[in-house]
Order: C-alpha cells, then sequence, then structure tokens
C-alpha cells in the first residue's frame, strides 16, 4: 500500500472545516512528541496529558487563523510551551521548588545507587535532568525535537543568536554538572 | 479544560507566548552568558544544529570548514553527539499520554460542537497514537502513513471491514520491542544485514536525520530486562554508534 500521509498543513485546512478525523490525525501524529516536551517543563503526568489535550482543543478552535507561517509542529510546540508556563505559573512558588528539588534527585529508579556507580550516559542524563527548565528545554528543543534555530527562536520568543547563545551557556552548564557528577568531558 | 489567553496564540506564534519562564533560576542565562566569559564562535555555536542536521547549507560549509581548521572544535563534535544520543534517551523513556488526553479532547469537542458520533477511525487512531508511544520525532513519520489510511478506510466507506482488528494491528499494539539505533559511517550494507539477521531485527523506519532507524529487536513484549540486555548487546557491535531502548506502552 503506497498511500501519501496528507501534510500537517492539510491537516489543519480540514479542521478549520471541522473535520474530526483530521483532528485525530495531527493528534496521533504530534501527541507523543508534545507529551514529552510539556512533561519535561511540568514534571507532572497528569498535568502534562491535560496540557496535550488543552493545545488540541486550541488548534480545533483556531485552526481557521493559522497562516503558515510557520511549521505545524513549531506552531503546536509553541502553543504547548505557552500552556505548560502558564501551569508553572499556577503554581505556588515553594511548591515549584520543592519538586524540582525532589526531581533533581529523583532520575534513578534506584535512589541508593551511588553516583559513582552510573556509567557515563546514565550520569549524563542525570545531569541533563538536572539543568533548569530554561536549559533543558532548549537543549530538548535542538536535540530531541529537532528544532532549527529559526524555530526555536519562534517558540521561545527570542531572537536567534539568543538562541544561539543559549544552548551554548546550556551545553556549557550540562559540561560543569557533569565535571561535579565525576565525568571529565574536557570542556569547558 | 485549563483556560488562558491563547485565542490569539493560534494564528502562528503570538508575542503572547515569546515569554520566559517566571520562576527563571538560570541567571547566568539573562545575559546569555557571564559577561566577563568569551562568547563562542559562531561554528562553535551552531555546532549543535550541524550534529543534529538542522542547518542551512550555507552554515554547514562555514562549520565544515571551521572543523577543517581547529581541532579542538572537531573534538567538540563528539561531545555534541554524546549530549544528542544521550538527550534522546532521556526522552525515550518518557512514555505516550494515555488515552485519557484524546477522551478529554474529544468530550470538550463535543462539548462546544455537538455530538460526536462514534467512529472505527478513532480506534484505529488510539491504537497507532499508543503504538508510537515509543518513538522519537526521528521516527513518527510511519505513523502518518496508518492514520492517512484510517482516513481513506473510512472515506471509502469500508468501515465494516475494520470492525474486527486486523491480526496485523494486533500485534503491533500489543507484541514487539523496539530500539532506536545509529549505525556508524564505516558501516556497509553487508554488515548492517549480518547485523539484523544476528539479532533478528527488522529495521521499521529510518533513517530519519541524523541517519536514525528504529528496529523492531522481537515480534512480542520483551521484559524490560531482556530488552536491555539486547540493547547493551548491540551496544558492543563495532558497526553500531548509538543504540537506545524505545519504550512501549504494552
Amino acid at each position: 500500500m503506497a498511500m501519501q500521509a496528507p501534510a500537517d498543513e492539510v491537516l489543519i485546512g480540514r479542521i478549520a472545516r471541522g473535520d474530526r478525523l483530521a483532528m485525530q490525525v495531527l493528534f496521533a501524529r504530534h501527541h507523543v512528541r508534545m507529551y514529552r516536551f510539556v512533561l519535561r517543563l511540568l514534571r507532572d503526568e497528569m498535568a502534562a496529558e491535560d496540557v496535550v489535550s488543552d493545545v488540541f482543543l486550541e488548534v480545533w478552535r483556531q485552526a481557521s487563523r493559522f497562516e503558515g507561517r510557520s511549521a505545524v509542529s513549531t506552531w503546536l510546540i509553541a502553543i504547548a510551551r505557552f500552556k505548560a508556563l502558564s501551569v508553572l505559573r499556577r503554581r505556588r512558588e515553594d511548591e515549584l521548588d520543592e519538586e524540582t528539588a525532589e526531581s533533581i534527585e529523583e532520575p534513578s529508579d534506584d535512589p541508593h545507587i551511588a553516583v559513582e556507580k552510573l556509567d557515563k550516559g546514565e550520569k549524563l542524563r542525570r545531569c541533563l535532568a538536572a539543568l533548569s527548565p530554561e536549559h533543558r528545554e532548549i537543549i530538548d528543543l535542538v536535540y530531541y525535537h529537532e528544532k532549527s534555530v529559526e524555530e526555536v527562536a519562534k517558540i521561545v520568543g527570542i531572537p536567534q543568536n539568543t538562541v544561539k547563545t543559549r544552548m551554548f551557556y546550556a551545553r556549557k552548564k550540562l559540561g560543569e554538572l557533569c565535571r561535579s557528577a565525576g565525568i571529565d568531558r574536557g570542556w569547558p | 479544560m485549563t483556560s488562558d489567553k491563547t485565542s490569539n496564540s493560534s494564528n502562528n506564534i503570538s508575542d503572547d507566548q515569546r515569554q520566559g519562564f517566571v520562576s527563571s533560576s538560570v541567571a547566568e542565562d539573562h545575559g546569555e552568558g557571564d559577561a566577563h566569559e568569551s562568547a563562542p564562535s559562531e561554528a562553535e555555536a551552531l555546532l549543535p544544529w550541524y550534529v543534529a542536521g538542522r542547518l542551512r547549507r550555507r552554515d554547514r560549509a562555514r562549520v565544515e570548514e571551521a572543523l577543517r581548521s581547529d581541532p579542538e572544535l572537531a573534538r567538540h563534535v563528539e561531545l555534541v553527539r554524546e549530549e544528542l544520543d544521550e538527550t534522546i534517551r532521556l526522552n525515550e523513556t518518557l512514555g505516550a499520554p494515555s488515552a485519557r488526553a484524546m477522551d478529554r479532547l474529544m468530550e470538550a469537542i463535543d462539548a462546544g460542537n455537538g455530538r460526536r458520533k462514534p467512529s472505527i477511525v478513532r480506534v484505529i487512531i488510539g491504537f497507532v497514537g499508543n503504538s508510537i508511544a515509543g518513538l522519537s520525532p526521528r521516527t513518527l513519520a510511519m505513523a502518518a502513513s496508518l492514520a492517512a489510511f484510517a482516513i481513506a478506510v473510512e472515506g471509502a466507506g469500508l468501515v465494516g471491514v475494520l470492525t474486527k482488528p486486523a491480526p496485523g494491528i494486533s500485534d503491533a499494539r500489543h507484541h514487539g520491542a523496539f530500539a532506536t539505533i545509529r549505525f556508524t559511517r564505516q558501516a556497509n550494507a553487508a554488515e548492517i544485514t549480518d547485523f539484523l539477521q544476528n539479532y533478528q531485527a527488522t529495521v521499521v523506519d529510518g533513517p530519519r536525520q541524523g541517519g536514525i532507524y528504529r528496529v523492531r529487536v522481537a515480534m512480542t513484549t520483551l521484559a524490560k530486562e531482556e530488552l536491555h540486555r539486547i540493547v547493551s548487546r548491540m551496544q558492543h557491535e563495532r558497526i553500531v554508534e548509538f543504540v537506545a531502548e524505545s519504550e512501549s506502552d504494552d
């Protein structure tokens, strides 16, 4: 069976005309990566699921206004990011700090495993998880969601040069965390 | 549903979305780096996108030119590749949203747009969504074909044909273990074929940007430890540069 998948932009056009099937296809295509992006920001599975639902509901309501100035996936992540930040804002500051502190210590399934016993990859993943939300976000957008400089700039709402420097300093911070965790990568 | 001010966010990306984290703990990021620190060179700043395969031709040429004359920068490529690989691994373990996300969405649509009629397509889409839970963005394209197929099926009035799940669909949903893999540049087709035969693995998608493939390593669901054991073995193969388990939601 050689069947061409409809482009995201085509689906958006159909959604704008009230096509539920197109809505479901778009959901199936994007909901996993969107969920992971939001979960990395919120660290709360239920809240991340709610955000995913809300983003697609927003798409259902606003599809006719999509002008295609950015890729649909970029648009979706930008909406998801906005909604995730709204959730974060609603959380009490102390609650957020507490969760962040806990999650930094949480990545290993077994909290009793000494850091020095972890392999390099596990240590690196722990350090990735311990990055600040801003650094985590840009690392994920580039490395996992494969967003270009221009797309990250649109999603986060910062100039392209700032995207580049933020990514650089995120990597640098990661290197520092790695060194603290006993991994000498020779940089920074 | 959470209600926030996003009505103007749908028309591409609005100013409302251009805001940062309210509880930023990243002091060094406000100026995007300490003023006393030297800024990265353009080539160094672009390395992550170079490795991710997301640079325009002109920028890629500039980075490659810099790499030829700067051994230290060339070493950084390996650091970036390592970061990219572990970021994929980290995200691949995050799973997927439950069916609740889709149900909640459809209920909200129904509430605002009349009664939703039951659809076999929804069942298929739900299956597709769950089946691709373990896929990274690099490997999700295949799901689009299945979803498109679902639309075409309903459009052609073939709903009745699919009221019973096809065996293949059932197998894909409940039986299978997957890994995400990138072979070394030196690996040739014969070696990759041998590798796949040795592990009785099948490429189900790829290559995506960055040379990433998705392979099925078993037709049945494997215990986490068993999948981990297979992936660990693969990791030591000469032709494998990167391999990670792809989480299943079975």
